[in-house]
């Protein structure tokens, strides 16, 4: 086949109808991407450093402050995020550093890597196992969308087919310091209720 | 009948060639256990990405073990048909993408021995350089992973502060931290910029202390860690071979075959420096050991190369289209993990593209002696052993 002949698309055959029209409007680092915006607090403090607030803002505050992330390492980019995590990058001084090997404790889901239609199947029941409130990172090309792998007969054409995605961050793979830039958007997102 | 703690002892110290993995029901005497099929994967924090085990358990006895692949398949082999010679080597690093350099290695060397392109001088220099950085960089990655396995979190901040060192280097090289494409049949995509030899030259100082200072002694003077891994997962010398394996897995169990001097490419002949780690226990610790005492080779053959290092040219071929004539030809490359292996056969005539282009990836053989590795052991010892054969899952399904 020659190089410039994409093959027709392959319908992928999930249930995710639900999912798909739960799906909440994504943001994206990068080019594109809304102007950054100071996060603003919720609260309004009087005289008598009494705290005014609603729960719902107290609520968005405190989860925006430490999101878990599931260690979901899948390909080239979960080295990466091991680097985000490690000494020089070090992702603990965002709170995200403690990566959870169960879904039922983790707060986001970080798809580092190609899914293949082997691992979609997977990858859609860690996310159901995820406890609400639940946030997806899509890390590196190949999980936004196909990436270098567009014609592959085996990996799925970006994972927000499977679940919903939050944020993507693009890259072959990203560099640590984008994956960092993409928890704190994610860290705006859910500080604003989403 | 032997008591307890021979057979114990027997289980730890090693297996005899000829008789196999021991027998479940030595452990002990009526304490056997209803069945329990256990799986493990693929996402799980100690089986290096999605590898899928599943178990079949007799108390804490694994008696059988079924590793499950595939879940990072990827039809790499599938797409060199699609991409020009130019366009491969960049699919090449996603196989085992921690030692990224060595994949683009045999690509180029398997195009190049079909077109019968000489390499320059200096680009087979600057290729050693850049392939001893790169299996520096994947025997950190496993150090440090491996210390996690085992339940030390020291050296894996150790380890990937050194790798960010190389990585930086890399990225000056070449532009990209990861998946670098910079091996271009015939060559190299462009020379090294300014001052990077002496970048490396520093590094390597640093580093080389660092070896010694860091990683071998909060490594080798941790009493769990020797506990862990002394005695622990045996392949004797002749299983290793009966296998196929390759690379320090092989290195360790007393097989002295290193492709680099065996089967030699590139100018790794004129390295006087270049001496294979062997050490002959076969157990993960002298796994362990042929991995660190390889960066210490790495280290020499480096600075010997920059020593030697010619001027001239870096491609042999300019010129955006690569073609070769009809033929085939099987390259390879000593890779971090092993054999890494190119079969490629070219079709001739205009096509831009390789005809078939077969990948042969060390840890998908290494991979392979791990049932009868895990027969018998306790469950404890599973991530010790499945450690320390050192895959890479890209590599394993490609």
């Amino acid at each position: 086949m020659a190089v410039d002949q994409k093959p027709p698309a392959r319908p992928i055959h999930f249930e995710i109808s639900d999912a798909l029209k739960q799906r909440p409007t994504t943001t994206q680092t990068g080019l594109g991407a809304p102007d950054y915006v100071a996060p603003t607090p919720g609260a309004i403090a009087n005289e008598d450093n009494v705290v005014f607030a609603t729960v719902k803002d107290l609520m968005s505050w405190a989860r925006s402050r430490s999101p878990w992330p599931l260690g979901y390492g899948l390909a080239c980019c979960a080295i990466e995020m091991m680097a985000a995590s490690a000494s020089h990058h070090d992702l603990a001084r965002f709170g995200a550093e403690v990566f959870r090997s169960s879904p039922r404790q983790a707060d986001v889901m970080i798809v580092a890597g190609t899914v293949t239609h082997k691992m979609a199947p997977r990858l859609r029941r860690l996310y159901e196992q995820m406890p609400e409130p639940k946030w997806v990172i899509a890390m590196g090309n190949c999980a936004s969308s196909g990436g270098e792998f567009w014609d592959s007969y085996a990996t799925l054409q970006g994972v927000d087919t499977v679940v919903p995605v939050d944020v993507y961050v693009p890259g072959c793979p990203p560099r640590p310091e984008a994956l960092i830039e993409g928890i704190l958007r994610l860290r705006e997102k859910i500080f604003r209720g989403g | 009948m032997a008591t307890e703690t021979d057979t114990r002892h027997e289980q730890q110290g090693g297996v005899p060639a000829e008789a196999g993995p021991p027998e479940i029901e030595t452990i002990g005497e009526g304490l056997e256990t209803e069945e329990l099929i256990l799986n493990l994967g693929p996402q799980h924090p100690s089986t290096h990405g999605v590898l899928r085990l599943v178990l079949k358990l007799n108390g804490e006895m694994v008696v059988d073990c079924v590793p499950v692949v595939g879940y990072l398949h990827r039809g790499l082999e599938k797409i060199f048909e699609w991409r020009t010679y130019q366009q491969g080597p960049r699919y090449a690093d996603q196989a085992d993408y921690v030692s990224a350099m060595l994949n683009e290695h045999a690509y180029c060397g398997a195009a190049e021995a079909i077109a019968g392109v000489e390499v320059p001088r200096r680009a087979e220099f600057l290729r050693v350089i850049v392939d001893e950085l790169s299996r520096s960089a994947s025997h950190c990655i496993w150090l440090g992973t491996y210390g996690l396995d085992v339940g030390a979190t020291t050296p894996f901040l150790w380890c990937m502060r050194d790798r960010e060192y190389i990585l930086d280097i890399l990225e000056e090289i070449c532009g990209s931290r990861m998946n670098h494409n910079y091996y271009r049949p015939g060559g190299l995509l462009y020379d090294f910029p300014q001052g990077v030899l002496g970048k490396i030259e520093r590094f390597l100082d640093g580093w080389e202390k660092s070896i010694d200072r860091d990683y071998r002694e909060i490594l080798e003077g941790n009493e769990i860690f020797l506990e862990r891994t002394v005695g622990i997962g045996v392949i004797p010398k002749e299983v290793a071979v009966q296998y196929g394996l390759t690379g320090p897995m092989a290195r360790g169990s007393g097989v002295d075959w290193d492709l680099r001097r065996d089967r030699p490419y590139s100018i790794y002949p004129e390295l006087k420096t270049l001496k294979p780690v062997v050490f002959s226990e076969g157990d993960a610790f002298a796994r362990y050991q042929v991995r660190v005492n390889e960066m210490k080779l790495s280290i020499a053959l480096i600075r010997e190369a920059i020593d030697k290092l010619p001027a001239g040219p870096v491609r042999s071929r300019q010129g955006h289209v690569w073609k070769c004539p009809r033929g085939e030809a099987y390259y390879t490359v000593e890779g971090a993990k092993g054999e890494v292996g190119f079969y490629m056969i070219s079709s001739g005539g205009s096509n831009p593209d390789p005809f078939r282009a077969k990948m042969r990836g060390p840890s998908f053989m290494n991979l392979q002696i791990l049932p009868w590795l895990l027969k018998g052991r306790l469950i404890a010892d599973l991530v010790a052993i499945l450690g320390s054969i050192d895959i890479v899952l890209g590599d394993v399904d490609r």
